[in-house]
């Protein structure tokens, strides 16, 4: 079997696998971080969402041999750490988003990708980049005030450098 | 979040299990009458355990597993506010199914309103205890003592003992009988603002759900199901699917649908992608011909609109609505419908289980209710109680359908053919196209408006399949299908008809159904609130008024359309081309109503804003029930405007969320939700607040186009 060598929430893993697996189950099953979810397997849901390099990546549909081996992979273990929580971590917080909480480590991975590229997204932003995350839950509203929360205090710690 | 999984561990860390003050609840322990999967019923008791080390470290058990809907800290704070201690200073650990914790089952929206007065108890009866054990020590009176945050206070010294230091005295008094409650002017947690426990672990993905159980050792299995749910297996051919690397077994489970039972496929591998790769190669013959009954929605919705020709099962009747209908010149009449609908929880159904040589059983698994599983795991293995530990873990969403628990059986019968522990996980086209699924229904309604424009006679026919009837064959024909009798009566929806009449249709059909978020008020909410609003019309009232006055005997539910009105008339005037429609239904002892206003954008319709209500009595949390009025709103839009499940060729047509669609963000309307303060008892909060949304809509739409819509889903795209 191949070996891919990952860089994940800045550790390195060396794992042996096949090639056609998909991401998310390398990173659920053999490198062991289980809060990224699986919810279609088909791009669908958003509840596999990670970073590749910073950009927001549906995990379930990027097999290992579309990897250079130099991505850099962000996972919600790696957002923020549990000492300084991430800004939209901290936001989801403060308007309690989370109700099963199943699909909120890719809503929370989108929405840093979100700011990361548009610090003060509007409302259309905020629709267009979310809209690839289901939450069945029904979280919507508070995901929407919790991003708009986390721009502006992001801006503010901005502001204050 | 300091959620210890295994009650046994825990007392070993404690040491709890030595000098610990167990209390079981007096009085709690007689049999209960409990009726199995019962989605409905109310008033369920349980017989909790409030625990307490003497290092001072203070449990208490969680005896509804948490879906979503905040069991998790709603049970504990019960508890807690009447123990004084604050929730800050807790660990929470989940039932394990046992019978001394009563019924355990999440659903039914029944967990605070069943637990309420139990709960409390069981709190004011440690804290009783303790208090008796300082005032032993200090020589005084239990009335001149006080507890308040995990401490009992002597009032006129006002030195102080932790629980941890009394619970060695303490748990050897009598446990009192009737402990004395507080006033609800005395609540310090229980109906006020807290932010959730389980929140932090769900940001930082460490929250651990069924999905991400790991046991050593374990093997990771697939299991793929007759696309008809009911089909025999006939033969299959393995030999591509073996050649995946990683796979260790393909054999055969026994896989129960609502009512019986065939055989699934199962690839067992060393890990989730090898089986589910492997799955998909699988060549796999099925056989229909057995099966009875319709395998196709359209012969359903055929069936169903035939049998609305002829009279039902009569549920109801005051006065005679059939003589009255065919003598009265102003009458009306509809037939209404909604759709199959998928659960499609996020969280695709899984279980682990690990069936041991010993003959012992281990499941973990995201399960409405520990104490069913733990009777259906010894049941399936015929072993005794006492070899079976179950491990509920956190819910990512069910909506009931967790609570119907065939993927656990699978995991346990795979565990034991293969003599390891197993994790099945259904990938996301097995969760959706097997079901089971809420059922499609009709619903006829006819009016006849009488003198002087009123409301005079309703009559409803409620069609379609029975659940009860097609899990447990328990309806006979000649009786109405009780839960959608009671849910449909004029003692719930109040109406003050002078004439009524209910009946009940059963349709049958092969394709597997279940209860589903409000269960059938979800389905009859749309006909009997969409006709309320025509009969309103037709007699020439605004709808919300002619609800008055039929409400004119019910003064909760009058102050509940007080409230929406106002909320209303509070709101900037509707602009043109916008308009709003209103609905209202009470289900698990909580009355919701809602608003929804809709405009014509691009010759579509756009849903602005919902408006909704919700009466649930007294409550835990404010912001809890607050956030399951959201996600009603956003489940019962979903129902309204989204694509039901269809059958066809004898098997399900929609697979996946690309063909199945969910509202998502971009749709969502802009929400107001007020939450009415009164002292009767707790309501249903996870379910209540669902079904009036569709009907508000389609009322909404009817205002805004003159467009009366009956049929559920609504295209959105494609309204008069
Ligand atoms: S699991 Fe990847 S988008 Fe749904
Ligand atoms: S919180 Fe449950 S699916 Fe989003």
């Amino acid at each position: 079997m191949p070996k891919y060598n990952l860089t994940v929430n800045k550790k390195k893993y060396q794992i042996e696998a096949e090639a056609d697996m998909p991401l998310l189950w390398a990173i659920r099953d053999l490198v062991g971080l289980k809060g990224t979810k699986y919810g279609c397997g088909m791009a669908m849901c958003g509840a596999c969402t990670i970073h590749i390099d910073g950009n927001a990546t549906r995990s379930c549909s990027m097999p290992l041999s579309a990897l250079k081996g130099k991505e850099k992979i962000t996972t919600i273990e790696g957002v923020g750490s549990p000492a300084t929580l991430h800004a939209v971590q901290e936001a989801w917080i403060a308007e309690q988003v989370p109700q099963c909480g199943y699909c909120q480590s890719g809503q929370i991975m989108s929405a840093v990708a979100l700011l990361a590229e548009t610090p003060n997204p509007t409302d259309e932003d905020i629709d267009a980049y979310m809209s690839g995350n289901i939450c069945r839950c029904g979280t919507y509203d508070r995901i929407r005030k919790a991003i708009k929360s986390a721009a502006s205090s992001q801006t503010k710690v901005g502001m204050n450098k | 979040m300091s959620v210890v999984n295994n009650r046994r561990d825990f007392l070993k860390i404690s040491g709890l299990a030595s000098a610990g003050l167990i209390l079981g609840i007096p009085g709690l322990n007689a049999a209960q009458t409990i009726v199995k999967l019962d989605g409905v019923a109310a008033a369920l008791e349980l017989n909790p355990f409030v625990m307490i080390s003497p290092s001072g470290q203070i449990t208490l058990v969680n005896s509804r597993p948490d879906m979503g809907q905040g069991s998790y800290q709603a049970v504990p704070s019960i508890i807690a506010e009447e123990l004084e201690v604050s929730l800050d200073k807790i660990n929470i650990i989940p039932s394990d199914g046992n019978a001394q914790f009563g019924s355990q089952q999440s659903g039914g929206s029944s967990t605070v309103r069943g637990l309420w007065e139990n709960l409390r108890k069981a709190g004011a009866t440690a804290k009783e205890m303790l208090i008796q054990a300082a005032a032993n020590k200090w020589k005084v009176s239990p009335a001149d003592c006080y507890a308040e945050d995990g401490k009992v206070y002597n009032k006129n010294t006002r030195a102080s003992f932790t629980y941890g230091e009394l619970v060695t005295d303490a748990s050897k008094l009598a446990v009192p009988t009737d402990p004395k409650l507080k006033e609800v002017s005395e609540f310090k947690i229980l109906g006020k603002y807290a932010k959730r426990l389980d929140v932090p672990a769900k940001v930082t993905g460490e929250a651990v759900f069924g999905i991400d159980i790991v046991v050593p050792n374990m093997l990771y299995a697939v299991t793929i199901h007759a696309p008809s749910v009911q089909g025999k297996l006939v033969s299959f051919n393995d030999v591509k699917a073996k050649a995946v690397k990683g796979v260790k077994h393909v054999l055969t489970t026994d896989h129960s649908y609502p009512g019986g039972k065939t055989k699934a496929v199962a690839v067992v591998a060393d890990n989730y992608w090898a089986a589910l790769k492997a799955s998909k190669l699988l060549e796999i013959v099925w056989d229909n011909s057995q099966i009875t009954g319709s395998i196709n929605s359209d012969q359903y919705f055929a069936d169903m609109e035939a049998a609305s020709k002829k009279p039902g099962v009569r549920a109801e009747e005051t006065g005679d609505f059939d003589a009255m209908f065919a003598a009265s010149e102003n009458t009306l009449e509809g037939l209404y419908e909604t759709p199959f609908l998928s659960h499609a929880a996020i969280e695709p159904v899984n279980a682990t289980a690990h069936v041991k040589t010993d003959g012992s059983v281990e499941v973990w698994a995201p399960i409405q209710g520990p104490d069913g599983a733990l009777e259906e795991t010894a049941a399936q293995l015929g072993i005794d109680k006492s070899k079976v530990k179950i491990n509920p873990t956190l819910l990512g969403g069910s909506f009931g359908r967790k609570a119907f628990m065939n993927f656990m059986a699978e995991a346990i019968d795979l565990s034991k053919q293969v003599q390891a522990p197993v994790k099945v996980i259904w990938p996301r086209e097995e969760d959706m196209t097997q079901g089971p699924f809420r059922p499609a229904m009709m619903s006829k309604m006819r009016g006849i408006i009488g003198r002087g424009n009123s409301l005079a006679a309703f009559s409803h026919q409620a069609i379609g399949e029975s659940i009860q009837g097609q899990h447990w064959n328990g309806i006979q024909a000649f009786r109405a299908d009780d839960w959608i009798a009671g849910e449909l009566s004029m003692e719930n929806h109040k109406y003050g008809f002078g004439v009524h009449h209910l009946s009940y249709s059963r349709v049958k059909t092969a394709i597997p159904i279940l209860w589903w978020r409000s269960v059938y008020a979800s389905n009859f909410a749309w006909g009997q609130e969409c006709f309320i609003d025509e009969m309103a019309h037709k007699a020439g009232k605004d709808p919300l008024k002619a609800r008055k006055e039929l409400l004119r005997n019910s003064p909760r539910d009058l102050n509940v359309l007080d409230k929406l009105e106002s909320m209303l008339a509070s709101y900037p005037t509707l602009p043109a081309g916008h308009a709003r429609g209103i609905a209202m239904f009470r289900s698990f002892s909580s009355m919701s109503a809602s608003a929804v206003e809709v405009a014509k954008v691009d010759g579509e319709i756009k849903i602005v804003k919902v408006t909704s209500i919700i009466d649930c009595g007294l409550f835990v949390n404010p912001d809890m029930v607050k956030a399951q009025t959201e996600g009603n709103i956003v489940m019962g839009l979903t129902a309204a405007i989204k694509g039901g499940i269809t059958f066809n060729d004898g098997k399900c047509d929609q697979t996946n969320f690309n063909t199945y669609e969910v509202m998502r963000l971009q749709e969502m309307p802009i929400v107001d939700i007020h939450i009415m303060e009164n002292q009767e008892k707790p309501g249903g909060v996870g379910e209540p607040g669902l079904p009036p949304i569709a009907p508000a809509l389609g009322n909404a739409i009817f205002n805004l186009t003159g467009v009366r819509l009956r049929r559920l889903p609504i295209d959105l795209t494609d309204v008069g």
